[in-house]
This record gives structure tokens, sequence and C-alpha cells, in this order.
């Protein structure tokens, strides 16, 4: 046991600024629909994400179908593969993940965590959930569209994205998702400037930056890197759009398609590829850090334990965040681009491990002597690292270039992004709606189902990917709608492979229940009070629950001590909230 | 409690799973089992590191749950731990780094005594060119393409004559001799992808990359496409053979010239005449 003497405050200064008066809404329409409450943005975003998400869990079974029982399915075409494939990457990764963490846990817990009344810009904040909600049906408007939505998968490589041997490549198809993506990110950037101005600018006093919660450093430092990245995505999609509507040739050189010759010529196929996973790569990060941030709140605070080591916590999610820029082109290092590039990017790929790895520890150390109640929040936390674990592990196989070699563009790789982008951020997502929702909506989720859902989720997700590997390492080729006649892959891979669909529709079923969960405890959860986890941070100090326009009545909130005071030694109870000023009473000048 | 068990059970069974598994690289049949070695290091230092942090987890779950009573230490910090695991895991990293870039290092240093061989890529087939009697290959271009010159030969080029050309038909290629294999699409991107030689590369429009490797064992290998390149992408397949050095010859001596091909000149696969 350390020695410790509790810090004490003798007076608070006045504030810098004064409290500002919120645009109050004067009808049903602008309280519930065209909100500028941050939380009921937030509500919206997750709604919206969560919606097209199940789109895109459902294009998962008819894949996982197909695979499985190859032939059985006659709707189930070369072409509505390639475009099922496409449409579930696309969505899971930016509609329902980007969208999700920073639209939706964003809004709803950087104002309330920081100790802010709303957003920066209310106005500007409704906006761009209005114009994420228009990218969602432009998208969705593509599977009604004549050839239906694109086939060229969720990368869009030119030149097939564009030529009439994929899907949607010289019909509408391609032409939606391009529009779809540049009002995502129109609507993404209004949001993101907000979180950013709010993190800097509307803090309450004594919340300096380092006695921010880690969930807000998580979704403030993937926010700053959204709005560096997305713009490379924009750019690219603008030119792809040129050069298939008005014949430029950015990413076209000269070619023959089916023994024609077309105009295209000088263009770089490669550039595209650069510009996509200068945005690609940070975007695995922007879910990520985020992830990272909620997880380390909800370990902290049902391990009643301080996050260990919390300023090397900030600093890596920082780092992290800086590297992940200089290491997009290990997407590409059978790409054909220099091979010396594969020095350079293999180096900065496994550097990244370093940060990435003293986070692992230090939430395994904040384990170490805690007092660990196993909540649903909390097994959804460990399942992540177990499942981040594994997935980063196996990136030490891709990153390192030569390793990669033989392994890029088989199911190896599907397997470990799924594991380490797709199943371990959404093991967060479960158990922040877990843990948040008695905040949201004032009662607890039901725990049987609760239960269910987690343990159904954890082990068939880790059912799924985990044999995937091994389907990659035999050599199976990703993107392939079935295997056919193939020497080198042994029948019992096909069994392998039912197996693995059979766990993914039991998990998907199992997302069904989670579902019907959030309604039910609407009206028959049991009531949650102000704080039933008994947690430090300032979203649970809000005099009423769930908390009103304006989150805290008369007197913004000051702030005493970091995030993370569990268990003190002295302390009247286990935790002691932020706001709390324990052990003096100091003097606040209004 | 019941977690502590499962995160025992997933550890056990990761690990018994990569131990009885069938599923394993296929045979390889090239000089890279550099790579395999690298991936088998890999996966042990990697193996260790699942295993080491997931039990410790279930350790502390177990030791350290919730009973009535019990309290949590306060600890906010340790410079000492925290930068000693630092170090370690910088050591890991670079304990895989390192092989793995002096592999990567042999892998794009091309031999001199490489033979060249060109792949082109359309969609959906795989067609081949080697350099004939001279020992290179003439010059291409897309804008030449056409049926009668599918693989965009330059005719005014007299190193390409004697190229031999086989379209949408089997690559043979002899036993033990290092080959640099240049990589042409036409159309879409593709990836000229043979399991059992490890290596692979996309092919893209516009450019020419390549790779090398030495086949070590005759045999009959299937070429797949790894890049996707639109609706026939899984049906992209193509058959490298390789064969003796006699089988071989005998092979090419069935092979025709760009030049008998187009009807500019007669002559053998071995021996043709310039222009």
């Amino acid at each position: 046991m350390v020695e410790f003497t509790p810090r004490t405050t003798d007076a608070i200064p006045p504030a810098e600024v004064p409290d500002v008066e919120l645009y109050h809404p004067h009808s049903w329409w602008t309280t519930y629909v065209f909100s500028q409450d941050a939380k009921v943005i937030a509500i919206q975003y997750s709604s919206t994400a969560m919606a097209i998400g199940l789109v895109a869990l459902v294009l998962s079974w008819l894949m996982r179908l197909q695979l499985a029982f190859p032939g059985t399915f006659d709707f189930i075409t070369p072409e509505a593969y390639y475009q099922f494939v496409t449409m579930h990457g696309m969505i899971m990764v930016v509609y329902l993940l980007t969208a999700l963490f920073l639209g939706g846990f964003g809004n709803y817990l950087i104002p309330l965590m920081v100790g802010a009344r709303d957003m920066a810009f209310p106005y500007l904040n409704m906006l761009s959930y209005w114009i994420y909600l228009a990218a969602v049906l432009v998208l969705v408007a593509s599977f009604f569209a004549p050839g239906g939505p694109t086939g060229a998968g969720w990368t869009l490589y030119p030149p097939q994205a564009i030529l009439g041997g994929t899907p949607g490549g010289q019909q509408a198809g391609i032409l939606i998702m391009l529009f779809s993506l540049i009002l995502f990110i129109i609507g993404f950037t209004m949001g993101g400037l907000n979180y950013v101005v709010t993190v800097l600018q509307g803090r309450a006093r004594g919340m300096t930056l380092m006695r921010m919660p880690l969930t807000v450093w998580g979704i403030f430092t993937a926010t700053v890197m959204a709005l560096l990245a997305f713009p490379a995505l924009f750019v690219a999609a603008v030119m792809m759009l040129f050069d298939r509507l008005l014949g430029t040739s950015f990413f076209m050189p000269a070619l023959v398609e089916m023994g024609e010759q077309l105009s295209y010529g000088g263009g770089s196929p490669i550039l595209f590829q650069h510009l996509f996973w200068f945005f690609g790569h940070p975007e695995v990060y922007i879910v990520a850090l985020p992830a990272f941030g909620i997880v380390s709140d909800l370990i902290s605070t049902h391990a009643r334990k301080n996050i260990f080591g919390y300023r090397m916590m900030v600093w890596a999610i920082v780092a992290i965040g800086a590297l992940s820029f200089i290491v997009w082109a290990h997407h590409m290092y059978v790409s054909g681009m220099h091979p010396y590039f594969g020095f350079f990017f293999a180096t900065t790929t496994l550097i990244i491990a370093v940060p990435t790895a003293i986070k692992v520890y230090n939430w395994v150390l904040t384990l170490w002597r805690g007092d660990i109640h196993l909540t649903i929040p909390m097994l959804f936390a460990l399942a992540f690292i177990v499942t981040f674990v594994n997935g980063g592990l196996t990136g030490l196989f891709l990153g390192n270039v030569v390793v990669d070699v033989p392994l890029s563009d088989t199911m190896f790789v599907v397997a470990h992004f799924h594991m380490v982008m797709g199943v371990a951020p959404i093991l967060v997502i479960f158990g922040a709606i877990y843990h948040w929702y008695p905040k949201i909506t004032g009662r607890m989720l039901n725990e049987v189902m609760g239960h269910f859902h987690f343990w159904v989720t954890f082990i068939g997700a880790y059912l799924i990917f985990f044999p995937m590997h091994y389907v990659g390492l035999v050599g199976v080729p990703r993107r392939y709608p079935e295997l056919g006649e193939t020497a080198f892959i042994p029948e019992s891979v096909h069994t392998l492979n039912e197996f693995i669909t059979i766990a993914a529709l039991v998990v998907g079923f199992a997302q069904l229940v989670f579902l019907f969960n959030l309604f039910w405890s609407l009206k028959n959860g049991r009531e949650a009070g102000g704080n039933p986890w008994r947690a430090t941070t300032l979203e649970w100090q809000t005099p009423t629950t769930p908390p009103p326009h304006g989150n805290w009545g008369d007197r913004l909130p000051v702030v005493y001590r970091w995030a993370y005071d569990y268990s003190v030694p002295g302390a009247p109870q286990d935790f002691i909230a932020q706001n709390d000023p324990w052990p003096n009473k100091p003097v606040v000048h209004r | 409690m019941a977690i502590a068990i499962v995160l025992v059970l997933v550890v056990a069974g990761s690990v018994l799973f990569h131990v009885l598994s069938p599923w394993w690289f296929t045979p390889i049949a090239s000089n890279w089992s550099y790579i395999d070695n690298t991936l088998v290091i890999t996966f042990w230092i990697t193996g260790i590191v699942f295993a080491a942090v997931v039990l410790f987890m279930a350790y502390c779950i177990w030791r350290f749950r919730h009973r009535e009573g019990s309290k949590a230490d306060y600890e906010p910090e340790s410079g000492r731990l925290e930068g000693w695991l630092t170090v370690v895991t910088a050591i890991g990293v670079a304990a895989l780094l390192a092989p793995g870039l002096y592999v990567w290092s042999q892998f794009v240093s091309v031999p001199d005594d490489a033979t060249e061989v060109e792949v082109v890529a359309q969609q959906w087939q795989w067609s081949y060119r080697l350099p004939g009697a001279d020992g290179k290959l003439g010059t291409s271009e897309a804008r030449l393409i056409s049926p009668e010159n599918p693989l965009g030969v330059n005719p005014e080029d007299p190193a390409g004559q004697d190229d031999v050309i086989i379209e949408a038909a089997d690559l043979h290629l002899p036993v033990d001799k290092p080959v640099k294999m240049l990589l042409r699409s036409i159309d879409v991107l593709h990836d000229f992808y043979v399991p059992e030689f490890r290596a692979k590369m996309d092919m893209v429009p516009g450019s020419v990359t390549y790779f090398w490797f030495t086949p070590i064992r005759t045999g009959t290998f299937e070429v797949l496409c790894a890049e996707l390149c639109g609706i026939g992408h899984g049906f992209m397949r193509g058959i490298v053979m390789v064969d003796t050095e006699e089988d071989y010859q005998a092979w090419l001596q069935e092979q025709s010239t760009f030049a008998q091909l187009s009807g500019t000149e007669v002559g053998m696969a071995d021996g043709g005449t310039k222009k």
C-alpha cells in the first residue's frame, strides 16, 4: 500500500467566461426531431447506425451461407456476393463503427464528461446528424438502383470499381457509393469540429486536460485523426467520380477492357490506394481509440481501482494517433509499390505495437489487486482485451512485410481485421451500452438477456474468427464466392466453413436478443438511480437522470480531481466523484 | 468466476487447435522457406504473449474478484514497471522485425541469373510470354493490343519477335532455375498467386511489377487471382507446371513465337531468326 495524502484545494477562482444560455426548443419537433441537444443527437446517431448495422449483419449471414453452402442459394450470384461483401464492409467500418463511436458516444459523453452544457455549436451538431442520415439513405438507395449497389469491395480499387466487369461499375452503384461517402464526410466534419472545440474550450472549471476521463481522450484524439484522414478519402472519391463521369484519368492508365481499347491513359491505380489507405489506416484507430478510452473507464469503474498509469495511457493514445498516419502502406506490401517502401512501413507498423502493448498491460494491471465486480459491462471489457490482444498479435504477422506476402489477400486477413476492428470494438460498444444505458434511460438493461447476449457473442465470435485464420493459412483467398475444385484446399476446409457459418448465424441471433432488450428495458428495466455503478466521472453526478437539456441545472460542476479516485485510502466510500471536494470544502467564487 | 474459467479455456483451446488442426500451409514448392520460418517464429512469440496476458487476466479475475468487504489497492502508476514492460516489448518487437526485414531484403533482391517470365492478366484469364532465344523480352504497350496481338507486343521491336507467346494456356517452368516473374495487367488489378510458391504480387495496369522465386520441386500447381478483379475473380484460375529440364525443353519446342503468330516470320521457338 502506498503512502497517500489527499490533496486539498482552498479556493476555486471564478469562471473565465460566463455560463451561456442554450437555445430552448419550443415544440415537440425541435425537442425530439430537429433537436440541438447533443444527447438527443447522440441517440439519433446511434439508432441510425444500429439500424444500418443490422442491414450489414444480414448481409454477413448471406455471405456466410454462400461460403458454407455454395450453389444452394440461387439468388446469391457472384454479382450479389460481391455486392454483399462491399456493402457489409463499408457499412460496418464507416456508417456503423465511426458513426456510433464519434456521433453516438462522442455526442452523449463529451459534454457530460467534461462538464459542459452542450456541444460548442449545437446547430452545426444537428446539421451533422441530418447529413449523416442523408448519407445513409443514399447508401440504402443503391440497393434499389438499376444494377444494384457497387460490388467493388469496400476498398473500391480502380480501375475495376468503375468498369463493366464489376457490379455497379458502369451503372449507378459506384456513383451512389461515392456520393454517399462525400455526404458522410461533410456531415462528419461538422460533428468532428464540434467535438474538438468542445473538449478544448467547453470544459468545466478544474477539468484540466490531464484530469479528463480516458473516454474523452480516446474520442478526442480519434476525432482529430478523422478530421485529418477523411479529406484523403474525400479527394479520392471526387477524383474517381471525375474519372467515371467526365473521363479524366486520375487513377486510370491506358487499358483494354474485354478486347476494347478505352480512352483512359496516364493515370495511376496505386495513387488511389495510397489516398485510400492514408484515410483507411487511421480509420482503424479512429474506431480503436474511442474503444481504448471507453474500456479503460469500464475496467477502472468495475474493478473499483484507478486506471493504472493514466499519464502513460494518455500519451499512448496520442502516440498511436500520430504513428497511425505513417503506417498506411502496410496494406499495400503486395500492391506493386516500390518494394523498398516495405522496410519503412514494416518498421513503423511494428513500432506502433509498443504503445498499443502498453495500453494492454495497463488494463490488465488495473485488475491486479482490484475489487473486480463481474458486471455485464466488465465482462464485455474483459472479452475486449482477449479479442483485441488476439487480433493485435496477428497484426504482427501481417505488418511484418515478408510474412504478409503469403497471407495477404487470404482469409487470414479477413480473420485478423474482424477480430481486431470488428469484434473487439463491438464488444466495447456493447459494454458501453450496458454501462451508460441507465444514465440515458434511467433504467438498467435486463441482466438475464444481457448474460445470454454476452456469452453467445464473445464465445461465438471467437469461434468464428479464430479458426478462420487457419483457412487463410491453408491459402484460401478472400473475396471468393466459392472455392470450387481446388487441389490444395482439403475437404476439411469446407467442413470448417460450415462450422463458421453456423457460429455466425447463432451470434447474429444473439444480437436480436440485445436489440429486444434495449426496447424491453425502456419500460421494464430496474430503476437505476443517478449513479448505479458508483462511478466518479461527471456524467453520473447530474442533478437528475436522464440529464435534462443543459445537463447541470443552475450550476455548472466544479472539478477537483482526476477521474479515477476509486478505493482511495481514508475516503468515506470506495469512490470520490470528480466534483467532490473531499477532504475539505473550498470556497468557490462565482 | 465463469469468465476466469472461460479465459483459461480460450487459451487452452487456441493452443490445442493450433497444434491439432490439420490446416496449415500447403507443402512449399519454392525457395521461400525463409518466409515459413519467419512465420513460425512469429507464431511462437505471439502465442506466448497471448497465453501470458490472458492467463494473467484469468488469475487476476479469480484472485481479486469482489467479495464482501474486499477493497482495491490505490496505485496510480509505477514508472519502473511501465519502463520495464516497454523495454521488454520493444525487444520482442525487434526480434520479430529483424528476421522479417532480413528476409524481405532477399525477397526484393532478384539474382542476376534469374530468367524473366512475363505474366499477363486480363479479366479473367492468364497468359504468359517467355523471352525466346535472345533471352530478352520485347517491349509492349496496352495501346498495341488487338485480337491479332493479344499481349500488345511491340512489332517494331526486334527483341520481341522471338518471344514465346502462351495465350490462356498453362505455363511451364524448369525446376531449380530462379525466375523473375514480370507481372502485367491489361485491364484491372489482378494478383498472381500460387500458394505453394508463397510469393505473390499485384498486377497493375500501366506498370510492370515483379517478384522472384526458384521452384524446388516438379509438379502441377494452381494459379489463383488474389486481387478482386470483378465478377469472374473467383474463377480466374490457371496452371503452372514445374518440369524437369528435358520435359521443359520438350514443352518449349511446341510453343509459338510472336513472329510465328503474327505471320511475319517462320521460325522455331528455340531459334527463331530476327526480322
